[in-house]
Order: structure tokens, then C-alpha cells, then sequence
């Protein structure tokens, strides 16, 4: 090997362009949280130092995600290209303020798990790799949102599947592998359809590169079978997304683990779907999205429906929950289905409504069963008396759910309806109210029962009651437990809130992201430079 | 596979089967080879020293679980990573630098950091599953 001949001229190859420091907020997501994970992994055995690394990643994580949210609406989309080769050869991390604003949530939402981690993970859990196993969901769910490579996008499902697959079964009883193997399987044939897709796609137009996707396969010929490719996507994405009849297997799942991992999966999973079907559908294939809006809108109303009627048959905390995050993904998918600006915004609104207010719910039954060391509605009663606190925390969030002023859940129905009334879908915007009001029915029953009554069935009116026993934390580091546990609860409480008061700068955020995915000009620019990377 | 002769050559062949895999590690740099079929080789390697000589010996001998190996082959690839933003290119940008050690220009990169963080990577998953698996078996 000649070594002194080193020096080739590679600009044909590779990017010549110093990358400025700031660009370097697409990737510390990804970077941060595998640092973290891997020191938790090397120290799985200090189970009292594990929580600690853990909050300090993620909240590291959230800053590092605040500043790219700051640096994407200053600059526009921001992109880094792995190992300096040129797009479309090069892997690009490309993100617009859709994935910016998403990431900071999700970033958000992780960090309040940690949070509650700490007093719902025993010493047990953490062994087995509560905390580096929800850094890793961390780092594929960043990707998943940063990503500018549809092939990426694959690997970080994948990603996705092996972390989440470990924090079902951190428990490793029946009912968790039994839970595991439905959603595993189902899950399994998603991303399997999600690849067999993705290489249709790339034999047909050569490129994997999201920006480069939508103006290649405007080059194709008539025939070209890119509906079936499109049609694959909606049903990959859709099985991720939980949307009927493809969800079962999130109701035969979601009541499984341990109520932490519970409530970050209910935030977080479904919407990685939403995420990747608004890149795909939207931005990627806006002609065929057109075409399938009509099927998108049907199962969006059966999605709804059938979710919030599932919860309202429930007698099960955990499980009416599993079937409002299902409910909550019709509304979502009801915005990609009419698809104008305006929808789009709804969509992106409810994701992150939902993201904070599903993982706050799950956090409320989980402390509720701390109290009462039950998850069936006609154990449960007396909560107000016991904790008027958490009664509060539940009444909030539920109001959220509903689409109650002055919470977040409220703008983004606004929008929503406001968009499909505009479109020209009535009876889209009838379905979403339908769902608004039977959301609230089913919650003022679980409310009622749990919170409102004296006790459980059976307690007569007026007579003090108290459970037998209490479920008592057993972790290692007890007088943090409930700190952090409440510390979580607020922070996502006081969210909504916040939002529901002040919403405009989130509208903002959301209507930038819609834009850049209708009209990805932006993106394309950001990816290929002004020469548009014609080569 | 409790023979003597099986057991006698164990230690050797796990010995030659690590050193091997080193070879082929070093080798990927240019020529068919690599870390991910280095890390199956030295895996391999310790899955024949547990056949032959039960799970707690290998267990004895690699020190550290070989999760936290695994553990360390994705903190050596991500570290890998980092030196492109010093000078301003794109994250996990090859680096090289060409030391003359004992009159040899030596080709050093950050790409073998990364190929060595793969290693480990592969290397220590598989080894706590072949592990595990073999542990049901034998105790």
C-alpha cells in the first residue's frame, strides 16, 4: 500500500463545506443518548446511580433538542450528511420543524418517565435495563423524527422494536411475554412491509433520500406500481400507528408492563406511526396520498369510534387507556386524511397533545395503584379522599383528553374541526366531536368510579373506607420515589396547561413543519444545496 | 462434548480463535474482513471454551459481563464519531493520521476505532447469549 499518495481529490464524492458547530444539534440527539444508555448498561449493577445518569441525559437531551428546535425556525431545515458524502449517496439527517418540535416532546416526555422511573422501577428492573433501554428508545425515537433517509427511517424502526421489546418484558411474567409475542409479531410484520416497501421504492426510482424521493417520482412513467408502494406504507404505518383494523395488538399489549414504560410507549409509539405516515403520505407521495384520502378519512372515523368505544366498555383502568390512545389516533389520522394546511397543523397539534397527555394518564393509574393496588374499576373508589391531589392531576388531564378549554387537548380539536369543516368533510368534524363527547363519558365513568365514590362497589354511603393494603414502593432510593414520581406528574400537567393557555407559539411551530412538508422546497434545498445536486 | 481430548484443546483453540479474530479485525481495514465477522469468530471462540469447559470458567476468564462489553463497543463507535467536529465535518467523517513508527508509515483512523467498537459490540452480545443459552443446558 502506497500510504504518501493520501491525497485525492474527493470533491465528486464529498462535501467540501466546512459544517458549522451548530449543525451538530441534528445529531447530539442520537449522540447524548447512546453515551447515556451505554453508561447505564456498564453500570447496570448500581441500581442507585442508574436513575441519576438517566435524568441527566435526558434533560441534556431536552436542552439539545430546545436548541435545535431554535436553530430550525431561525435557519430553516437543518442538514448534516454522515462521514461528509455527498446526498444522495451520503445518509442525511434533515429536520424541519415537524421532526424539531416532535423530538423536543418526545425529549420531554422521556425525561418525565426517568422522572417517575425512579419510584416505579425496583432494583429488579433496573438490573434487567429499565434505564438503558428507554435511552436506546430515546435514540431511535429521535432518529426516527431527525432522520432524512427513508432507509434510516427502517433501521431506527427497528431500533424502536428491540428497545421496546425489552422494556415490555422487564418484568418477565406470563402476562408480559404474552403481551410481548402479540405485539412483537405484529409489530415484526409492520417493519417487514415498512422494507418490502422501501425496496420496491428503491428499484423503482433509485434513491432513498428523502428529498430526493418526491422529484424522482414525479420523473416516473404512468405505470410505474408506486400506488402499491404508497399503499403498503399506509398499511406498514398504520399497524405502528395503531389505526383500525389494524391495532389489536395494542389492546393486547399496552396493560402489560410496568405502568412507566406503559405510559411512555402510549405517548410515544403510536405517534412515531403518525410521524412516519405524515413523511411519507404528505411530503414523499403527495399525489397518491390524494388518492387514498378517501380510505385514510374511513379509517380514521373507525379508528376513533372503535377506540373510544373500547374504552368506555372497559372495567380496566390500564386497558380503557390502551383504547383511548387508539381514539386519540383517528383524530390524528382525520388531519392527515383532509390533508390542508390547516388539518396538517391539527394533526401535528394532537401529536403532541396526545404524546403529554396519555403518558400523563398512565402516570395518574399508576400512582392511583399505589393507593389502592388495583387496576379494576369496581375495586377501585375513594381516591378524591385519599389524594385529592392526584384527583386533581386526573380532572385535568381528562378535561385535556376531551377537548376541554383551557388545555391542550381543546386548540388542537379547534383546529382540527375548524379544518374539516373548511374542507368540505362535515361529517369528519361531526365524528371527531362524537368521539370528544363519548371521550368525556368515558372518562367521567372512570372518574366517578375510581375518584368520586366513597369506595369500592359496595360501600355504603357516608362510611369511611380504606384499602387494605397500599402497593408501597420497593425501590432502592424510596424518599426520591414519590418526589420524582410527582415532580413527572406536574411537569406534564403543567404542560397541557400551559399550552391550553398559550398556544400560538406551538401553532406557529406546527404551521412552519406543515409547510415544509407540502411544499418541501426547503428540504430539498437544505439536502442538495443551491446546485440541487445534480450531478 | 465432555471429552478429554476436546478439553485439553479448548483453551488453545479459543486462544488461536481470539488471536485470529484480531487478525481478521485489523485485516477489514482493507481486504475482506472486519469487525462484525471478527466479533462472531472471537464469539465463537468463547462458545467452544464454554462447551468444552462449562460457562462459569469463561465467565472467570473474560472478567467483565459481556453486556457491559457490548456496552463499550457502541460508547468506542459513537467516541469515533466525535473528532469530525473539531474540524468542522459532518458527524462519523473518517480521520487519519500517518505516524512513522519504527520507519513504517503506520495508517491510523477513526474508522478502526469504530470497526474495533463493532467488535466488541458483536463480540459481547453474542458471547452473553451463547452464554446464557449454554448455561441452561449444562447446569
Amino acid at each position: 500500500m502506497a500510504v504518501t499518495d493520501h491525497t485525492v481529490d474527493v470533491s465528486h464524492a464529498m462535501i467540501s463545506t466546512p459544517v458549522p458547530p451548530g449543525d451538530w444539534l441534528v445529531v447530539t440527539p442520537i449522540i447524548i443518548t447512546v453515551l447515556g444508555g451505554v453508561v447505564c448498561l456498564m453500570l447496570r449493577k448500581h441500581t442507585k446511580i442508574q436513575p441519576r445518569i438517566a435524568i441527566a441525559t435526558l434533560a441534556l437531551l431536552m436542552l439539545s433538542n430546545f436548541g435545535l428546535l431554535a436553530r430550525v425556525l431561525d435557519k430553516g431545515v437543518v442538514t448534516m450528511v454522515m462521514g461528509q458524502w455527498l446526498p444522495p449517496y451520503g445518509i442525511a439527517f434533515s429536520v424541519d420543524a415537524t421532526g424539531a418540535i416532535l423530538a423536543l416532546i418526545a425529549s420531554i416526555v422521556a425525561f418525565a418517565t426517568a422522572l417517575y422511573g425512579v419510584g416505579d422501577s425496583d432494583a429488579t428492573a433496573r438490573r434487567y435495563g429499565f434505564y438503558p433501554f428507554l435511552m436506546l428508545l430515546m435514540t431511535s425515537v429521535s432518529g426516527t423524527f431527525l432522520t432524512g433517509d427513508i432507509f434510516n427511517l427502517y433501521v431506527w424502526f427497528e431500533v424502536l422494536l428491540i428497545s421496546s421489546f425489552g422494556l415490555l418484558i422487564l418484568g418477565s411474567d406470563k402476562a408480559q411475554l404474552d403481551g410481548a409475542v402479540k405485539y412483537g409479531i405484529l409489530n415484526l410484520i409492520a417493519t417487514t412491509l415498512f422494507l418490502i416497501a422501501t425496496g420496491y421504492l428503491y428499484g423503482l426510482i433509485g434513491t432513498l433520500n428523502m428529498a430526493d424521493i418526491p422529484r424522482s417520482v414525479l420523473t416516473l412513467p404512468d405505470k410505474a406500481p408506486i400506488t402499491t408502494v404508497a399503499m403498503l406504507y399506509l398499511l406498514a404505518f398504520g399497524m405502528k400507528a395503531a389505526a383500525f383494523p389494524v391495532n389489536f395488538w395494542l389492546p393486547a399489549s399496552y396493560h402489560t408492563p410496568r405502568i412507566a414504560v406503559a405510559g411512555v410507549f402510549a405517548g410515544l409509539l403510536t405517534k412515531v406511526g403518525i410521524y412516519a405516515l405524515m413523511r411519507t403520505m404528505v411530503m414523499l407521495l403527495p399525489v397518491h396520498h390524494a388518492m387514498l384520502s378517501g380510505v385514510l378519512a374511513v379509517v380514521a372515523v373507525a379508528t376513533m369510534i372503535s377506540g373510544v368505544l373500547g374504552a368506555m366498555a372497559q372495567s380496566d383502568l390500564r386497558r380503557a387507556l390502551g383504547y383511548l390512545v387508539i381514539s386519540g389516533i383517528g383524530s390524528m389520522l382525520a388531519g392527515i386524511a383532509v390533508s390542508t394546511t390547516l388539518a396538517l397543523t391539527g394533526t401535528i397539534l394532537y401529536a403532541i397533545h396526545s404524546i403529554i397527555v396519555m403518558t400523563g394518564l398512565y402516570f395518574v393509574t399508576g400512582m392511583a395503584v399505589r393507593i389502592s393496588d388495583t387496576f379494576a374499576l369496581r375495586k377501585l373508589g375513594g381516591l378524591y379522599g385519599k389524594s385529592p391531589l392526584l384527583a386533581l392531576a386526573f380532572f385535568i388531564l381528562a378535561m385535556s383528553l376531551s377537548g376541554l378549554p383551557p388545555t391542550s387537548g381543546f386548540w388542537a380539536k379547534v383546529v382540527l374541526v375548524d379544518a374539516a369543516l373548511k374542507a368540505g368533510s362535515p361529517w369528519l368534524a361531526g365524528s371527531i366531536l362524537v368521539t370528544g363527547f363519548l371521550t368525556t363519558i368515558a372518562l367521567t365513568r372512570i372518574g366517578l368510579y375510581a375518584f368520586w365514590r366513597g369506595g369500592p362497589e359496595g360501600t355504603p354511603d357516608g362510611t369511611a373506607f380504606a384499602y387494605a393494603q397500599s402497593h408501597e414502593v420497593a425501590t432502592p432510593d424510596v424518599s426520591a420515589a414519590y418526589t420524582g414520581m410527582w415532580l413527572a406528574l406536574g411537569l406534564l400537567v403543567g404542560l397541557s396547561l400551559f399550552i391550553g393557555v398559550a398556544p400560538n407559539g406551538l401553532v406557529a411551530i406546527a404551521k412552519t413543519g406543515v409547510a415544509g412538508l407540502i411544499d418541501p422546497s426547503g428540504y430539498i434545498g437544505s439536502v442538495f444545496g443551491s446546485t440541487g445536486g445534480q450531478l | 462434548m465432555n471429552t478429554v481430548i476436546f478439553r485439553t484443546v479448548a483453551p488453545f483453540l479459543t486462544a488461536l480463535m481470539v488471536l485470529f479474530s484480531i487478525f481478521v479485525l485489523l485485516r477489514g481495514h482493507n481486504e475482506p474482513g472486519g469487525g462484525f465477522i471478527g466479533g462472531l469468530i472471537a464469539a465463537s471462540a468463547f462458545a467452544i471454551y464454554g462447551i468444552a469447559c462449562g460457562v462459569q470458567p469463561v465467565r472467570r476468564a473474560l472478567r467483565v459481563h459481556p453486556m457491559s462489553l457490548s456496552a463499550f463497543g457502541l460508547l468506542l463507535a459513537c467516541l469515533s464519531g466525535l473528532p469530525s467536529f473539531f474540524s468542522h465535518v459532518g458527524f462519523l467523517t473518517a480521520h487519519w493520521v500517518y505516524p512513522e513508527v519504527f520507519g513504517v508509515d503506520l495508517a491510523l483512523s477513526t474508522v478502526i476505532v469504530f470497526d474495533t467498537g463493532v467488535y466488541f459490540v458483536v463480540f459481547g452480545s453474542i458471547t452473553s447469549i451463547a452464554l446464557a443459552l449454554e448455561e441452561r443446558e449444562s447446569d
